[in-house]
Protein backbone atom coordinates (compact mmCIF):
# COMPACT_ATOMS: atom_id res chain seq x y z
CA UNK A 1 0.00 0.00 0.00
CA UNK A 2 1.44 3.40 -0.57
CA UNK A 3 -0.08 6.62 0.78
CA UNK A 4 0.20 8.78 -2.23
CA UNK A 5 -2.22 6.27 -4.25
CA UNK A 6 -4.76 6.66 -1.70
CA UNK A 7 -4.20 10.35 -0.96
CA UNK A 8 -4.34 10.46 -5.03
CA UNK A 9 -7.90 9.27 -4.68
CA UNK A 10 -8.63 11.22 -1.68
CA UNK A 11 -8.67 14.33 -3.29
CA UNK A 12 -9.82 12.95 -6.06
CA UNK A 13 -13.27 12.92 -4.35
CA UNK A 14 -12.67 16.34 -2.55
CA UNK A 15 -11.65 18.20 -5.79
CA UNK A 16 -15.67 17.04 -6.83
CA UNK A 17 -17.14 19.05 -3.67
CA UNK A 18 -14.64 21.92 -4.37
CA UNK A 19 -16.66 22.39 -7.69
CA UNK A 20 -20.37 21.07 -7.10
CA UNK A 21 -22.47 22.83 -4.44
CA UNK A 22 -24.69 20.33 -5.16
CA UNK A 23 -22.94 17.51 -4.21
CA UNK A 24 -21.73 19.56 -0.65
CA UNK A 25 -25.24 20.28 -0.01
CA UNK A 26 -26.07 16.59 -0.21
CA UNK A 27 -24.00 15.66 2.76
CA UNK A 28 -25.68 17.96 5.03
CA UNK A 29 -29.24 17.29 3.24
CA UNK A 30 -30.28 13.80 4.52
CA UNK A 31 -28.86 13.87 8.08
CA UNK A 32 -30.80 17.07 8.71
CA UNK A 33 -33.82 15.80 7.23
CA UNK A 34 -33.77 12.60 9.20
CA UNK A 35 -33.14 14.77 12.13
CA UNK A 36 -36.30 16.91 11.64
CA UNK A 37 -38.83 14.10 10.57
CA UNK A 38 -37.61 11.43 13.52
CA UNK A 39 -37.50 14.38 15.82
CA UNK A 40 -40.61 15.40 15.58
CA UNK A 41 -42.43 12.28 15.08
CA UNK A 42 -40.83 11.46 18.65
CA UNK A 43 -42.34 14.71 20.25
CA UNK A 44 -45.78 13.79 18.88
CA UNK A 45 -45.33 10.36 20.22
CA UNK A 46 -44.30 11.47 23.54
CA UNK A 47 -46.77 14.59 23.77
CA UNK A 48 -49.55 11.75 23.35
CA UNK A 49 -48.61 9.61 25.95
CA UNK A 50 -47.64 12.83 28.09
CA UNK A 51 -51.23 13.91 27.95
CA UNK A 52 -52.62 10.23 28.84
CA UNK A 53 -54.13 10.20 25.80
CA UNK A 54 -55.08 6.55 24.28
CA UNK A 55 -52.98 5.08 21.57
CA UNK A 56 -54.15 5.91 18.44
CA UNK A 57 -53.71 3.39 15.91
CA UNK A 58 -50.18 4.02 14.59
CA UNK A 59 -49.99 1.04 12.38
CA UNK A 60 -52.66 2.61 10.14
CA UNK A 61 -51.07 6.49 10.78
CA UNK A 62 -47.79 5.31 9.67
CA UNK A 63 -48.38 2.98 7.13
CA UNK A 64 -51.07 5.06 5.74
CA UNK A 65 -48.60 7.98 5.53
CA UNK A 66 -46.26 5.91 4.33
CA UNK A 67 -48.01 5.06 1.06
CA UNK A 68 -49.77 8.43 0.34
CA UNK A 69 -45.69 9.79 1.05
CA UNK A 70 -44.84 7.46 -1.62
CA UNK A 71 -47.09 9.01 -4.10
CA UNK A 72 -45.85 12.34 -4.00
CA UNK A 73 -42.57 10.93 -4.72
CA UNK A 74 -43.12 9.02 -7.69
CA UNK A 75 -44.85 11.37 -9.23
CA UNK A 76 -42.26 13.65 -9.23
CA UNK A 77 -39.52 10.86 -9.90
CA UNK A 78 -42.51 9.86 -13.04
CA UNK A 79 -41.57 13.53 -14.11
CA UNK A 80 -38.02 14.28 -13.10
CA UNK A 81 -36.67 10.86 -13.30
CA UNK A 82 -38.19 10.15 -16.92
CA UNK A 83 -36.35 13.74 -18.37
CA UNK A 84 -33.20 12.63 -16.93
CA UNK A 85 -33.25 8.92 -18.44
CA UNK A 86 -33.64 10.68 -22.02
CA UNK A 87 -30.79 12.89 -21.42
CA UNK A 88 -28.59 9.59 -20.45
CA UNK A 89 -29.31 7.77 -23.27
CA UNK A 90 -28.31 10.90 -25.41
CA UNK A 91 -31.70 10.46 -27.13
CA UNK A 92 -32.63 14.18 -26.01
CA UNK A 93 -31.86 15.83 -29.43
CA UNK A 94 -33.90 13.40 -31.37
CA UNK A 95 -37.03 14.01 -29.54
CA UNK A 96 -36.61 17.60 -29.62
CA UNK A 97 -35.91 17.52 -33.71
CA UNK A 98 -39.30 15.62 -34.20
CA UNK A 99 -42.46 17.33 -34.24
CA UNK A 100 -43.51 16.85 -30.47
CA UNK A 101 -44.31 20.02 -28.83
CA UNK A 102 -42.82 21.24 -25.49
CA UNK A 103 -46.62 21.04 -24.17
CA UNK A 104 -46.69 17.34 -25.56
CA UNK A 105 -43.90 15.79 -23.80
CA UNK A 106 -44.72 17.47 -20.42
CA UNK A 107 -48.44 15.95 -20.58
CA UNK A 108 -46.45 12.24 -21.82
CA UNK A 109 -44.25 12.52 -18.51
CA UNK A 110 -47.14 13.56 -16.61
CA UNK A 111 -48.74 10.23 -17.49
CA UNK A 112 -45.96 8.32 -17.05
CA UNK A 113 -45.77 9.62 -13.67
CA UNK A 114 -49.92 8.34 -12.82
CA UNK A 115 -48.28 5.14 -14.42
CA UNK A 116 -45.72 5.01 -12.17
CA UNK A 117 -47.98 5.49 -8.66
CA UNK A 118 -51.02 3.37 -9.65
CA UNK A 119 -48.31 0.78 -10.33
CA UNK A 120 -46.51 1.46 -6.80
CA UNK A 121 -49.61 2.20 -4.48
CA UNK A 122 -51.47 -1.02 -5.26
CA UNK A 123 -47.94 -3.06 -4.55
CA UNK A 124 -48.12 -1.29 -1.56
CA UNK A 125 -51.62 -1.61 -0.41
CA UNK A 126 -51.25 -5.29 -1.25
CA UNK A 127 -48.29 -5.69 0.47
CA UNK A 128 -49.11 -3.96 3.81
CA UNK A 129 -52.39 -5.53 3.78
CA UNK A 130 -50.34 -9.37 3.20
CA UNK A 131 -47.73 -8.28 5.76
CA UNK A 132 -49.46 -6.23 8.67
CA UNK A 133 -53.13 -6.65 7.69
CA UNK A 134 -53.63 -3.31 7.31
CA UNK A 135 -55.95 -2.04 4.77
CA UNK A 136 -55.56 0.98 2.98
CA UNK A 137 -59.07 1.42 1.32
CA UNK A 138 -61.08 1.93 5.40
CA UNK A 139 -60.38 5.28 3.87
CA UNK A 140 -62.46 4.51 1.01
CA UNK A 141 -63.71 6.90 -1.42
CA UNK A 142 -61.67 9.49 0.00
CA UNK A 143 -58.34 7.95 -0.94
CA UNK A 144 -58.84 9.33 -4.28
CA UNK A 145 -58.93 12.86 -4.09
CA UNK A 146 -55.71 12.77 -1.23
CA UNK A 147 -54.31 10.89 -4.35
CA UNK A 148 -54.67 13.74 -6.70
CA UNK A 149 -53.34 16.14 -4.75
CA UNK A 150 -50.23 14.67 -4.08
CA UNK A 151 -50.12 13.66 -7.86
CA UNK A 152 -50.67 17.08 -8.75
CA UNK A 153 -47.89 18.43 -6.42
CA UNK A 154 -45.85 15.21 -7.20
CA UNK A 155 -45.97 16.71 -10.93
CA UNK A 156 -45.28 20.32 -9.90
CA UNK A 157 -42.22 19.62 -7.59
CA UNK A 158 -41.12 17.21 -10.96
CA UNK A 159 -41.19 20.04 -13.71
CA UNK A 160 -39.31 22.90 -11.40
CA UNK A 161 -36.79 19.94 -10.88
CA UNK A 162 -36.61 19.32 -14.68
CA UNK A 163 -36.84 22.90 -15.36
CA UNK A 164 -33.61 23.41 -13.23
CA UNK A 165 -32.00 20.27 -14.68
CA UNK A 166 -32.57 21.86 -18.18
CA UNK A 167 -30.65 25.02 -17.03
CA UNK A 168 -27.89 23.49 -14.93
CA UNK A 169 -27.15 20.46 -16.28
CA UNK A 170 -25.49 17.61 -14.43
CA UNK A 171 -24.94 19.66 -11.42
CA UNK A 172 -28.65 19.85 -10.47
CA UNK A 173 -29.59 16.00 -11.42
CA UNK A 174 -29.07 15.20 -7.40
CA UNK A 175 -32.67 17.31 -7.35
CA UNK A 176 -34.51 14.63 -8.67
CA UNK A 177 -33.60 12.48 -6.17
CA UNK A 178 -33.96 14.18 -3.07
CA UNK A 179 -36.02 17.53 -3.38
CA UNK A 180 -39.27 15.66 -2.89
CA UNK A 181 -37.91 15.17 0.73
CA UNK A 182 -37.59 18.67 1.49
CA UNK A 183 -41.51 19.09 1.73
CA UNK A 184 -41.58 15.91 4.15
CA UNK A 185 -40.64 17.64 7.39
CA UNK A 186 -43.48 20.52 6.92
CA UNK A 187 -45.76 18.58 5.10
CA UNK A 188 -46.69 16.65 8.61
CA UNK A 189 -46.63 13.57 6.80
CA UNK A 190 -46.44 11.44 10.06
CA UNK A 191 -47.42 13.73 12.51
CA UNK A 192 -50.12 16.85 13.17
CA UNK A 193 -49.16 20.10 12.04
CA UNK A 194 -49.52 21.54 15.42
CA UNK A 195 -46.37 19.35 16.50
CA UNK A 196 -44.19 22.18 14.33
CA UNK A 197 -42.98 24.99 15.91
CA UNK A 198 -44.79 28.12 14.55
CA UNK A 199 -42.54 29.52 12.08
CA UNK A 200 -42.52 26.11 10.10
CA UNK A 201 -46.74 25.99 10.80
CA UNK A 202 -46.95 29.10 8.89
CA UNK A 203 -44.65 27.18 6.06
CA UNK A 204 -46.65 24.22 6.10
CA UNK A 205 -50.27 26.12 5.64
CA UNK A 206 -49.01 26.64 2.37
CA UNK A 207 -48.06 23.41 1.49
CA UNK A 208 -50.76 21.32 -0.14
CA UNK A 209 -49.29 17.83 1.05
CA UNK A 210 -50.04 19.18 4.96
CA UNK A 211 -53.50 19.75 4.12
CA UNK A 212 -53.49 15.76 2.52
CA UNK A 213 -52.27 14.16 5.60
CA UNK A 214 -54.25 15.95 8.05
CA UNK A 215 -57.28 14.83 5.98
CA UNK A 216 -56.06 11.26 6.23
CA UNK A 217 -55.42 11.64 9.68
CA UNK A 218 -59.56 12.81 10.14
CA UNK A 219 -60.32 10.12 8.61
CA UNK A 220 -58.50 7.40 10.58
CA UNK A 221 -59.88 8.85 13.23
CA UNK A 222 -62.97 9.40 12.24
CA UNK A 223 -63.61 12.77 12.27
CA UNK A 224 -65.35 12.54 8.91
CA UNK A 225 -64.08 14.38 5.17
CA UNK A 226 -62.05 16.99 5.27
CA UNK A 227 -63.77 18.47 2.76
CA UNK A 228 -62.25 22.32 3.53
CA UNK A 229 -58.56 21.22 3.28
CA UNK A 230 -58.84 18.87 0.79
CA UNK A 231 -60.07 22.60 -1.08
CA UNK A 232 -57.69 24.32 0.47
CA UNK A 233 -54.80 21.74 -0.71
CA UNK A 234 -56.53 21.58 -4.31
CA UNK A 235 -56.07 25.48 -5.01
CA UNK A 236 -53.04 25.87 -3.64
CA UNK A 237 -51.84 22.49 -5.65
CA UNK A 238 -53.20 24.70 -9.32
CA UNK A 239 -51.29 27.68 -8.23
CA UNK A 240 -48.21 25.88 -7.96
CA UNK A 241 -48.63 23.58 -10.91
CA UNK A 242 -49.20 27.09 -13.08
CA UNK A 243 -46.43 28.49 -11.61
CA UNK A 244 -44.50 25.32 -12.36
CA UNK A 245 -45.35 25.59 -16.47
CA UNK A 246 -44.24 29.03 -16.40
CA UNK A 247 -40.29 28.71 -14.98
CA UNK A 248 -40.15 25.76 -16.84
CA UNK A 249 -41.15 27.13 -20.22
CA UNK A 250 -39.15 30.20 -18.90
CA UNK A 251 -36.33 27.86 -18.23
CA UNK A 252 -36.58 26.34 -21.82
CA UNK A 253 -36.59 29.86 -23.67
CA UNK A 254 -32.93 30.41 -21.78
CA UNK A 255 -31.72 27.28 -22.67
CA UNK A 256 -32.22 27.40 -26.17
CA UNK A 257 -31.18 31.20 -26.42
CA UNK A 258 -27.72 29.68 -25.08
CA UNK A 259 -27.70 26.50 -27.43
CA UNK A 260 -27.34 24.77 -24.14
CA UNK A 261 -30.14 22.35 -25.64
CA UNK A 262 -28.07 20.61 -27.87
CA UNK A 263 -25.24 20.00 -25.49
CA UNK A 264 -27.76 18.58 -23.16
CA UNK A 265 -28.64 16.23 -26.18
CA UNK A 266 -24.98 14.87 -26.77
CA UNK B 1 -29.59 24.50 -57.91
CA UNK B 2 -31.72 22.36 -59.84
CA UNK B 3 -33.59 24.06 -62.18
CA UNK B 4 -36.69 26.21 -61.80
CA UNK B 5 -37.62 24.62 -58.49
CA UNK B 6 -38.04 26.64 -55.21
CA UNK B 7 -35.85 26.18 -52.70
CA UNK B 8 -37.30 24.28 -49.83
CA UNK B 9 -34.62 26.07 -46.93
CA UNK B 10 -33.86 29.42 -47.63
CA UNK B 11 -31.08 31.00 -44.93
CA UNK B 12 -30.29 34.95 -44.56
CA UNK B 13 -27.79 37.14 -43.37
CA UNK B 14 -27.89 34.37 -40.46
CA UNK B 15 -25.86 35.38 -37.31
CA UNK B 16 -25.25 33.48 -34.03
CA UNK B 17 -23.55 35.23 -30.96
CA UNK B 18 -22.54 34.03 -27.76
CA UNK B 19 -22.05 36.69 -25.62
CA UNK B 20 -19.21 38.36 -27.07
CA UNK B 21 -18.57 35.41 -28.97
CA UNK B 22 -19.88 34.94 -32.89
CA UNK B 23 -20.28 31.82 -33.73
CA UNK B 24 -22.39 32.36 -37.30
CA UNK B 25 -21.70 35.71 -38.80
CA UNK B 26 -24.15 36.68 -41.96
CA UNK B 27 -24.23 33.44 -43.23
CA UNK B 28 -26.77 33.20 -46.70
CA UNK B 29 -27.63 30.11 -48.50
CA UNK B 30 -30.68 28.16 -50.15
CA UNK B 31 -31.01 24.40 -50.76
CA UNK B 32 -33.16 22.81 -53.06
CA UNK B 33 -34.99 19.86 -53.81
CA UNK B 34 -33.11 16.68 -54.79
CA UNK B 35 -29.68 18.50 -53.81
CA UNK B 36 -27.03 17.78 -51.54
CA UNK B 37 -25.50 20.83 -49.85
CA UNK B 38 -21.94 19.75 -48.15
CA UNK B 39 -21.29 22.17 -45.26
CA UNK B 40 -17.61 21.75 -44.28
CA UNK B 41 -15.01 23.84 -42.39
CA UNK B 42 -12.39 23.16 -39.44
CA UNK B 43 -13.47 22.16 -35.72
CA UNK B 44 -14.95 25.38 -34.48
CA UNK B 45 -16.18 26.86 -38.07
CA UNK B 46 -20.08 26.94 -37.12
CA UNK B 47 -21.34 23.85 -39.25
CA UNK B 48 -22.88 22.13 -36.21
CA UNK B 49 -24.84 25.78 -35.03
CA UNK B 50 -26.50 25.88 -38.62
CA UNK B 51 -27.50 23.11 -38.11
CA UNK B 52 -28.78 23.35 -34.77
CA UNK B 53 -29.91 26.63 -35.41
CA UNK B 54 -32.18 25.22 -38.68
CA UNK B 55 -33.33 22.74 -36.22
CA UNK B 56 -34.52 25.21 -33.76
CA UNK B 57 -32.81 24.12 -31.30
CA UNK B 58 -31.03 27.86 -30.82
CA UNK B 59 -32.51 30.67 -31.72
CA UNK B 60 -30.64 33.36 -34.08
CA UNK B 61 -29.28 36.79 -33.16
CA UNK B 62 -30.58 38.06 -36.37
CA UNK B 63 -31.50 36.86 -39.67
CA UNK B 64 -34.13 34.88 -41.13
CA UNK B 65 -34.33 30.94 -41.82
CA UNK B 66 -37.26 30.27 -44.21
CA UNK B 67 -38.28 26.46 -44.27
CA UNK B 68 -40.85 25.07 -46.65
CA UNK B 69 -41.49 29.63 -46.60
CA UNK B 70 -41.94 28.77 -42.77
CA UNK B 71 -40.67 30.72 -39.87
CA UNK B 72 -39.27 27.80 -37.56
CA UNK B 73 -39.08 30.59 -34.87
CA UNK B 74 -42.78 30.56 -34.65
CA UNK B 75 -43.65 27.45 -32.58
CA UNK B 76 -47.13 26.25 -34.82
CA UNK B 77 -44.89 26.17 -37.84
CA UNK B 78 -41.69 24.76 -36.60
CA UNK B 79 -44.33 22.10 -35.36
CA UNK B 80 -45.07 21.74 -39.19
CA UNK B 81 -41.29 22.20 -40.39
CA UNK B 82 -40.12 18.92 -38.18
CA UNK B 83 -42.76 17.04 -39.51
CA UNK B 84 -41.24 17.04 -43.06
CA UNK B 85 -37.26 17.15 -42.14
CA UNK B 86 -35.33 14.77 -39.89
CA UNK B 87 -32.21 15.04 -38.78
CA UNK B 88 -28.77 12.51 -37.66
CA UNK B 89 -25.70 12.70 -35.96
CA UNK B 90 -23.30 10.24 -34.87
CA UNK B 91 -23.37 12.31 -31.23
CA UNK B 92 -26.68 11.16 -30.41
CA UNK B 93 -28.08 8.08 -29.73
CA UNK B 94 -30.82 6.20 -28.31
CA UNK B 95 -32.99 4.91 -25.33
CA UNK B 96 -30.41 1.90 -24.22
CA UNK B 97 -32.89 -0.21 -22.77
CA UNK B 98 -35.47 -0.78 -25.69
CA UNK B 99 -34.52 -2.66 -28.66
CA UNK B 100 -33.85 -1.38 -31.92
CA UNK B 101 -37.32 -2.25 -33.31
CA UNK B 102 -39.00 -0.95 -30.31
CA UNK B 103 -36.83 2.58 -30.77
CA UNK B 104 -38.27 2.91 -34.49
CA UNK B 105 -41.38 2.40 -34.08
CA UNK B 106 -41.39 5.32 -31.17
CA UNK B 107 -40.05 7.36 -33.72
CA UNK B 108 -42.64 6.35 -36.17
CA UNK B 109 -45.55 7.65 -33.36
CA UNK B 110 -43.54 10.44 -32.74
CA UNK B 111 -44.20 11.57 -36.69
CA UNK B 112 -47.35 9.71 -37.40
CA UNK B 113 -45.89 7.51 -39.78
CA UNK B 114 -48.66 5.48 -41.95
CA UNK B 115 -47.94 1.94 -42.40
CA UNK B 116 -45.19 2.30 -39.26
CA UNK B 117 -44.47 -1.30 -38.84
CA UNK B 118 -44.04 -1.55 -42.56
CA UNK B 119 -41.82 1.28 -42.32
CA UNK B 120 -39.71 0.20 -39.93
CA UNK B 121 -39.46 -3.58 -41.13
CA UNK B 122 -38.10 -1.47 -44.71
CA UNK B 123 -35.51 -0.03 -42.82
CA UNK B 124 -34.28 -2.37 -41.30
CA UNK B 125 -33.48 -4.39 -44.27
CA UNK B 126 -32.53 -1.20 -45.87
CA UNK B 127 -29.28 -0.26 -43.08
CA UNK B 128 -28.58 -4.23 -42.70
CA UNK B 129 -30.02 -4.41 -38.80
CA UNK B 130 -32.18 -6.96 -39.20
CA UNK B 131 -29.97 -9.45 -37.32
CA UNK B 132 -29.48 -7.01 -34.43
CA UNK B 133 -33.45 -5.46 -34.35
CA UNK B 134 -34.42 -7.44 -31.49
CA UNK B 135 -31.19 -6.37 -29.04
CA UNK B 136 -30.90 -3.64 -26.49
CA UNK B 137 -29.37 -0.06 -28.30
CA UNK B 138 -26.67 -0.74 -25.34
CA UNK B 139 -25.35 -3.90 -27.08
CA UNK B 140 -25.01 -2.44 -30.70
CA UNK B 141 -21.64 -1.05 -32.12
CA UNK B 142 -20.75 2.51 -32.63
CA UNK B 143 -21.26 1.34 -36.52
CA UNK B 144 -24.95 -0.06 -35.75
CA UNK B 145 -25.99 2.56 -33.90
CA UNK B 146 -24.71 5.49 -36.57
CA UNK B 147 -26.92 2.07 -39.23
CA UNK B 148 -29.57 2.92 -36.82
CA UNK B 149 -29.29 7.04 -36.19
CA UNK B 150 -30.23 6.90 -40.39
CA UNK B 151 -32.52 4.72 -40.21
CA UNK B 152 -34.55 7.04 -37.71
CA UNK B 153 -33.65 10.25 -40.16
CA UNK B 154 -35.49 8.19 -42.78
CA UNK B 155 -38.71 7.06 -40.74
CA UNK B 156 -40.59 10.22 -42.10
CA UNK B 157 -39.54 10.14 -45.58
CA UNK B 158 -38.21 13.78 -45.37
CA UNK B 159 -38.27 16.18 -47.95
CA UNK B 160 -34.93 17.39 -46.07
CA UNK B 161 -32.90 15.74 -44.28
CA UNK B 162 -29.84 17.07 -42.32
CA UNK B 163 -26.67 14.80 -41.72
CA UNK B 164 -23.85 15.79 -39.09
CA UNK B 165 -21.16 13.43 -40.06
CA UNK B 166 -23.91 10.53 -41.17
CA UNK B 167 -21.11 7.86 -42.31
CA UNK B 168 -18.12 8.57 -39.04
CA UNK B 169 -17.63 5.30 -37.56
CA UNK B 170 -19.11 2.85 -40.73
CA UNK B 171 -16.37 0.50 -41.96
CA UNK B 172 -15.75 1.49 -45.79
CA UNK B 173 -18.63 -1.26 -46.95
CA UNK B 174 -21.46 0.11 -45.14
CA UNK B 175 -20.00 3.85 -46.06
CA UNK B 176 -20.36 3.40 -49.32
CA UNK B 177 -23.29 2.30 -48.98
CA UNK B 178 -25.01 4.66 -47.18
CA UNK B 179 -23.33 6.97 -49.55
CA UNK B 180 -24.89 5.17 -52.24
CA UNK B 181 -28.23 5.04 -50.62
CA UNK B 182 -28.46 8.77 -49.89
CA UNK B 183 -27.92 9.30 -53.50
CA UNK B 184 -30.71 7.13 -55.05
CA UNK B 185 -32.94 9.14 -52.21
CA UNK B 186 -31.78 12.32 -53.38
CA UNK B 187 -32.56 10.96 -57.00
CA UNK B 188 -36.09 8.85 -56.57
CA UNK B 189 -37.51 11.00 -54.15
CA UNK B 190 -36.07 14.50 -54.58
CA UNK B 191 -34.89 14.73 -50.86
CA UNK B 192 -32.85 17.91 -50.33
CA UNK B 193 -30.20 17.15 -48.02
CA UNK B 194 -27.39 19.33 -46.10
CA UNK B 195 -24.44 17.24 -44.85
CA UNK B 196 -21.51 18.14 -42.77
CA UNK B 197 -18.20 15.93 -43.02
CA UNK B 198 -14.44 15.73 -42.50
CA UNK B 199 -14.26 12.96 -44.84
CA UNK B 200 -13.08 14.68 -47.89
CA UNK B 201 -13.43 12.37 -50.45
CA UNK B 202 -16.92 11.68 -49.07
CA UNK B 203 -18.19 15.20 -49.57
CA UNK B 204 -16.33 15.55 -53.08
CA UNK B 205 -18.41 12.36 -54.38
CA UNK B 206 -21.71 13.41 -52.72
CA UNK B 207 -22.28 16.96 -53.00
CA UNK B 208 -23.97 18.91 -55.82
CA UNK B 209 -22.07 22.12 -54.07
CA UNK B 210 -20.26 23.13 -51.24
CA UNK B 211 -20.45 25.79 -48.43
CA UNK B 212 -17.01 26.19 -46.63
CA UNK B 213 -16.96 27.85 -43.56
CA UNK B 214 -14.31 29.23 -41.37
CA UNK B 215 -14.79 31.03 -38.22
CA UNK B 216 -18.38 31.39 -38.83
CA UNK B 217 -18.15 32.63 -42.16
CA UNK B 218 -18.47 31.15 -46.00
CA UNK B 219 -14.98 31.76 -47.21
CA UNK B 220 -16.41 29.66 -50.51
CA UNK B 221 -19.31 28.21 -52.28
CA UNK B 222 -19.67 26.33 -55.58
CA UNK B 223 -19.86 22.72 -56.74
CA UNK B 224 -16.53 20.44 -55.78
CA UNK B 225 -14.08 21.12 -58.59
CA UNK B 226 -15.20 24.84 -58.55
CA UNK B 227 -14.25 25.01 -54.47
CA UNK B 228 -10.89 22.65 -55.74
CA UNK B 229 -9.69 25.24 -58.71
CA UNK B 230 -10.48 28.03 -56.50
CA UNK B 231 -8.18 27.26 -53.69
CA UNK B 232 -5.51 25.64 -56.18
CA UNK B 233 -6.08 22.64 -54.94
CA UNK B 234 -5.29 18.99 -56.08
CA UNK B 235 -8.74 18.02 -54.22
CA UNK B 236 -10.81 18.91 -51.40
CA UNK B 237 -8.66 17.10 -48.68
CA UNK B 238 -5.71 19.62 -50.02
CA UNK B 239 -8.11 22.61 -49.72
CA UNK B 240 -9.01 22.07 -46.45
CA UNK B 241 -5.71 21.26 -44.89
CA UNK B 242 -5.00 24.72 -46.39
CA UNK B 243 -7.95 26.91 -44.99
CA UNK B 244 -7.85 24.89 -41.90
CA UNK B 245 -4.04 25.34 -41.19
CA UNK B 246 -4.15 29.20 -42.36
CA UNK B 247 -7.37 29.56 -39.86
CA UNK B 248 -4.93 28.28 -37.00
CA UNK B 249 -2.09 30.43 -38.14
Amino acid sequence: MKLHRILAMFWRHIYLYRHSITRLVEIFYWPLLDLLVWGFVSLYISRLSGEGKSTPNFLGLFLGALILWDILFRSQQGISVSFLEEVWARNFLNLFVSPLTIGEYLVSLMLVAVFKVVVVFLISALLAWLLYSFNLFILGIYILPFMLNLIILGWAIGIITTGLILRFGQQAEVLAWGIAFLFQPISAVFYPVSVLPKFLQSLARIIPASYVFEGMRAVIFGRGFPTGLLVRAFSLNLVYLSLALFFFFLMFRQVRARGLLARMGE
Amino acid sequence: MTGSSLPVLEVKNLTKNYNSFQAVKGVSFELYPGEILGLLGPNGAGKTTIIHLLLGLTSPTSGEIRIFGLNPEKPRQREKILGRMNFSSTYVAMPYSLTLRESLQVFARLYGVKKARAKVEFLIEQFDLKEVADRPIRTLSSGQMTRLNLAKAFINDPEILLLDEPTASLDPDIADRTRTYLKEVKKSKNTAILCTSHNMQEMEEISDHLLFLNHGEIIARGTPQEVISRFRGEDLEDVFLKIAREARL
